[in-house]
């Protein structure tokens, strides 16, 4: 798991039924995109976050490719519908296997 | 805010292009909708004659760019907040003891302390900045290893702290026993350096609002530190800036740390006595 | 990339005029655009591309990207080392077909995006972004 890596969501707590809500979501992570050197002049790793998935009750909301050129701390914004009350849960896939996730609850009314 | 920002987008995006905008903008800095910041100030008594009104770096930058800093969620800045909350509460050392034990809720100890440093330590008999005082704790209060100066762990403490006291104009003291120091700093302040033959002032203070190449010049106020920085997506410290700045002037820089540094972080800082404390804001 | 202080002058006095520059983009971005759409037509329209105009410092550029009815978009950046940025997938809970990211750019280039829409058909926009190359800043 690549260090200080940190998951942070903003959805709201409560929605109408059928309500399109805003989400956004940051995760802590260099996105090390492969076409940096180090200073003996050896090529640095790609080591990015590759997806990111957001789902509503096990339905999708979002399903995101992620390539070198998103910036480090890899940003998100987007909207999601509410039919009902339950559980969005966010995930995030790093390049090393590791995976990284975040849910939170949503009432209804 | 969020929505006076994005309609000061449109409005911009029809009118002249950025680059054209010499002088600072008209925008008002308000974050979370609930933290008014003064971005503009009359400038303090020491500098009459020199500058009529300090200026936030915020204003020197694009929409683009201000208004991540309007919304702890855009701001990436604060992911580092919550890094260090973690350090707080974490017990570090031979004493057993984290900064928590000594400090309590962080959001009540810090409140105003970044507001009013470099200041004067009575004990140790010199100005103290803020990392100073943090690696003190570390190692004399809590028996740990020194961070870092201006390392990534100081920086995203002198975060946390710095965003206690965000709102609150910056008033550090430059009389007293701290007016020595203060002096120097002055005196570094104005002394050019490198092969490029220029000082703070030439900057900063004769040519701010003008663009360096492409880069809008600021006044160089120190209230927004930590800054986090889109050019290298983290946090940067007033020293880290100071030593790229010495460092683009082509000098040898002085250190993070270096009484140098330290004299010249309290005399800048008091330039911008009466703007708001922003740390850690967000700069290109 | 260059500009000339004539060319960034030209520009700069111009934000119309950068919305009828020719769409082009390099080898490798038109290779990503046919292995997304298979080959099939891609009209102009339809999909909306917001980027600056002139973006502070390259490593941080925010976009968004809005097609109503898309079921997924790519975001190519035409400019870059590979020209891959992100590709969005929209859900059958998606409440729009609307995302904004932050984006590295290595330079002045058009950015693109192609939505692919319900009925398989294509739609592509592109938005020249100026990246500064700072004096102290950059």
């Amino acid at each position: 798991m690549a260090s200080g890596v940190k998951p942070r969501v903003k959805a709201p707590k409560k929605a109408e039924a059928g309500e399109v809500v805003t989400i956004k979501t940051l995760i802590s992570h260099k996105m090390e995109s492969g076409q940096r050197k180090d200073k003996e002049g050896n090529i640095i790793p790609r080591s990015i976050i590759n997806r990111f998935t957001c789902d509503f009750n096990g339905k999708n909301v979002i399903d995101v490719t992620l390539e070198p050129a998103i910036s480090t701390n890899p940003y998100f914004e987007f909207e999601a519908t509410i039919p009902e009350a339950g559980e969005l849960k966010f995930t995030w896939y790093d390049d090393d296997g590791s995976v990284y996730d975040e849910a939170k609850n949503v009432a209804i009314g | 805010m969020k929505f006076k920002a994005m309609t000061a987008i449109a409005a911009l995006a029809v009118s002249a292009p950025a680059l054209l905008l010499a002088d600072a903008d008209d925008d008002t800095l308000i974050v979370n909708g609930e933290i008014e910041m003064i971005t503009k100030a009359p400038a303090p008594e020491h500098l009459s004659g020199v500058l009529d009104e300090i200026v936030s770096g915020w204003h020197m930058r694009s929409d683009e760019t201000q208004v991540m800093q309007a919304d702890d969620f855009d701001n990436p800045g604060m992911i580092y907040t919550e890094q260090a909350l973690d350090d707080w509460n974490a017990v570090n050392g031979t004493k057993g003891k984290s900064c928590a034990s000594c400090h309590g809720d962080v959001e009540e100890s810090m409140k105003g302390v970044r507001a009013v440093y470099p200041k004067w330590n009575d004990s140790k008999e010199k100005v103290y900045t803020m990392e100073m005082q943090i690696n003190d704790c570390l190692t004399d209060g809590m028996g740990a290893d020194a961070w870092k100066k201006s390392g990534a762990q100081m920086a995203a403490m002198e975060a946390l702290i710095s965003v206690q006291s965000r709102g609150m104009p910056m008033n550090v003291a430059i009389d007293g026993p701290a007016e020595a120091t203060w002096e120097w700093g002055k005196e570094l302040y104005y002394t050019r350096t490198g092969q490029l033959d220029l000082s703070c002032a030439s900057c900063h203070e004769e040519n701010y609002g003008n663009h360096i190449r492409s880069d809008h010049l600021s006044q160089g106020q120190t209230n927004g530190f930590p800054v986090y920085r889109l050019k290298n997506a983290k946090l940067t410290t007033v020293h880290g800036r100071f030593k790229g700045c010495v460092r683009d002037t082509r000098a040898e820089t002085y250190s993070p740390g270096s009484d140098e540094f330290v004299a010249l972080e309290l005399y800048v800082a008091s330039r911008g006595n009466g703007l708001s404390v922003e740390g850690p804001s967000v700069r290109n | 990339m260059d500009f000339t202080r004539r060319e960034t002058l030209a520009l700069g006095a111009g934000a119309a005029a950068l919305t009828v520059l020719p769409f082009r983009v390099h080898a490798a971005a038109d290779e990503a655009i046919a292995a997304f759409t298979g080959g099939a037509d891609v009209a102009d329209g339809g999909v909306t591309l917001t980027a600056p105009e002139i973006a502070e410092n390259g490593n941080t550029v925010p976009i968004s990207v809005d097609a109503e009815g898309a079921v997924s978009i790519l975001v190519l950046a035409s400019g870059n080392p590979t020209p891959g940025v992100a590709t969005f997938n929209f859900g059958e809970l998606a409440g729009s077909q609307m995302a904004s990211t932050r984006i590295r750019l290595a330079g002045t280039q058009d950015v693109v995006a192609v939505a692919k829409m319900a009925d398989g058909s294509f739609a592509k926009a592109s938005s020249t972004v100026k990246v500064t190359i700072g004096g102290c800043g950059g």
